[in-house]
């Protein structure tokens, strides 16, 4: 069963964050989002699927094709973009090989002198970022992700890592009110999710992540945090979002702060009165008998 | 007597009602009224204002309440007191709007923040075409794995009984921790 929703109500970092974790395979198209006219649930404009803007596939939870609808991306397109073919090659090598696939095309090349392997996969890897990154920037439109489905054989395909990409794309994310939006409180603490070792396997963090992750620890508020590594709040904002949506760190509460709400008024007021083991049991015989 | 009281909880629209009416012995006294909002009304005709409200009775000394929260924002002053003294809580996710996740999460900490009592999450409406799974919606909900998200279709009695069977073992294994 595909997939369907809007990166307006979830975003594509959030869904590649859940690839990621699910280790799924599949394809995500994103399309323009044309207005039905209608509500959806939450009362915002209710989007029908239109024009294909963007398709991503993954395979076992890593990112291996990416691809705009509004851009060249053929591999002769994507080594002039690099800067491996010069504007004249590309002209020529289009011509003559039209009728020939990326796959098939790229091992001419490397016959041909005009890249290595190398080249070809690393270019291959940048587009694949450019795409993504710009994909997470989107706001708004509709989406389906399709289990199991891959492009042709006569694609390459390039694994890469989510992990990476999502710190990287969140990095991007630059808009302020978001940042604010997800982590409104600064008081809140940051720990590390079960089997750190394993999340941590293989991911390249900034210095500035770096400098974050050696404070994690439910006793420091993302505030003292930043305050040790004279960060700003948008900064330190910053960071931990893309710490938190690659999965490496949790926001909790820290000691203090739960101790208060559990000694609050309002949760005194709202404790469960004192029910009795006999009572529940009553209750499940009850329910099952129903 | 003795009554003891859970609260059925979630976004606008995502079965609150339907699930107390499933299993609730008396027709469900509900404070439903016509939607105001064009917005809301797209999305179904009536809605809960201030609770709704079902009963079980297990014998003579025992009676279980459910009380249903209303799902829009503007009527949250009646959360907390429908949240007083409850033994547990059901959060309902409507698994086929994800525009509803981030309100349900969002519901799901508010009552957390009530009261430190057992919880589950029923991904509801497995049974329409666009549901999400229960898995994806614990990633997309961010929900911990020791909490149990489970599959419900509101308007089947089995499905509501298994929902609140989990949320009854989840006390006892509380009590006995």
């Amino acid at each position: 069963m595909p997939l369907k929703g809007n990166i307006r109500d979830f975003s594509a970092t959030q869904l590649f964050n859940l690839v990621n974790l699910s280790r799924r395979t599949g394809t995500l198209t994103v399309f323009e989002g044309i207005p039905t006219g209608e509500k959806d649930a939450m009362g915002g404009e209710k989007m029908k699927a239109g024009k294909e803007r963007a398709r991503v596939v993954f395979k076992n939870g890593k990112l291996v094709h990416a691809a705009l609808a509004d851009q060249d991306n053929g591999l002769v397109a994507v080594l002039e973009k690099a800067g491996k073919l010069t504007a004249e090659q590309a002209k020529r090598i289009r011509e003559r090989a039209k009728q020939t696939n990326d796959k098939a095309l790229a091992m001419l090349l490397i016959n041909a002198n005009y890249a290595t392997k190398e080249d070809i996969v690393a270019s291959i890897r940048q587009h694949l970022l450019d795409v993504v990154y710009n994909v997470m920037a989107w706001t708004d439109g509709p989406f389906v992700f399709e289990d199991g489905t891959l492009p042709g054989n006569d694609h390459i395909l390039v694994p890469i890592d989510l992990e990476n990409v999502i710190i990287e794309g969140a990095r991007r994310i630059r808009e302020a009110e978001q940042l604010v939006e997800h982590i409104p409180n600064l008081d809140m603490a940051l720990k590390f999710p079960d089997n750190p070792r394993e999340k941590f396997k293989g991911v390249h963090l900034s210095v500035e992540e770096w400098r974050v992750v050696s404070f994690v620890n439910p006793k420091n508020t993302i505030r003292q945090i930043a305050k040790a590594n004279n960060m700003s709040e948008m900064e330190i904002r910053r960071v931990v979002y893309g710490l938190e949506q690659a999965g490496l760190v949790e926001i909790v509460k820290p000691p203090g702060m739960e101790n208060k709400a559990k000694t609050s008024a309002r949760s005194r007021r709202a404790a469960a009165p004192p029910v009795q083991k006999k009572v529940v049991s009553k209750l499940i015989d009850k329910i099952k008998s129903l | 007597m003795q009554t003891v009281k859970m609260v059925i909880t979630g976004p606008f629209s995502s079965g609150k009602t339907e699930f107390i009416r499933s299993i609730s012995e008396i027709e469900v006294v509900s404070t439903e009224r016509d939607i105001s909002s064009a917005a809301e009304a797209e999305v179904k005709e009536a809605t809960t204002v201030a609770m709704d409200f079902g009963r079980i009775t297990v014998d003579d000394d025992l009676v279980l309440y459910l009380f249903g929260t209303p799902g829009q924002r503007r009527f949250d002053f009646m959360w907390e007191i429908l949240a007083e003294g409850m033994l547990g809580f059901v959060v309902m996710v409507d698994s086929s709007k994800p525009e509803t996740f981030r309100e349900a999460k969002s519901i799901l900490e508010t009552f957390r923040a009530y009261a430190p009592t057992p919880y589950v999450v029923a991904a509801n409406k497995q049974d329409h075409p666009d549901a999400w799974s229960p898995d994806d919606l614990r990633i997309a909900l961010r929900i911990e794995e020791g909490v149990k998200l489970l599959p419900c279709v509101a308007k089947e009695k089995e499905s509501v009984k298994n929902v609140l069977l989990e949320l009854l073992y989840s006390i006892l294994e509380e009590m006995e921790g």
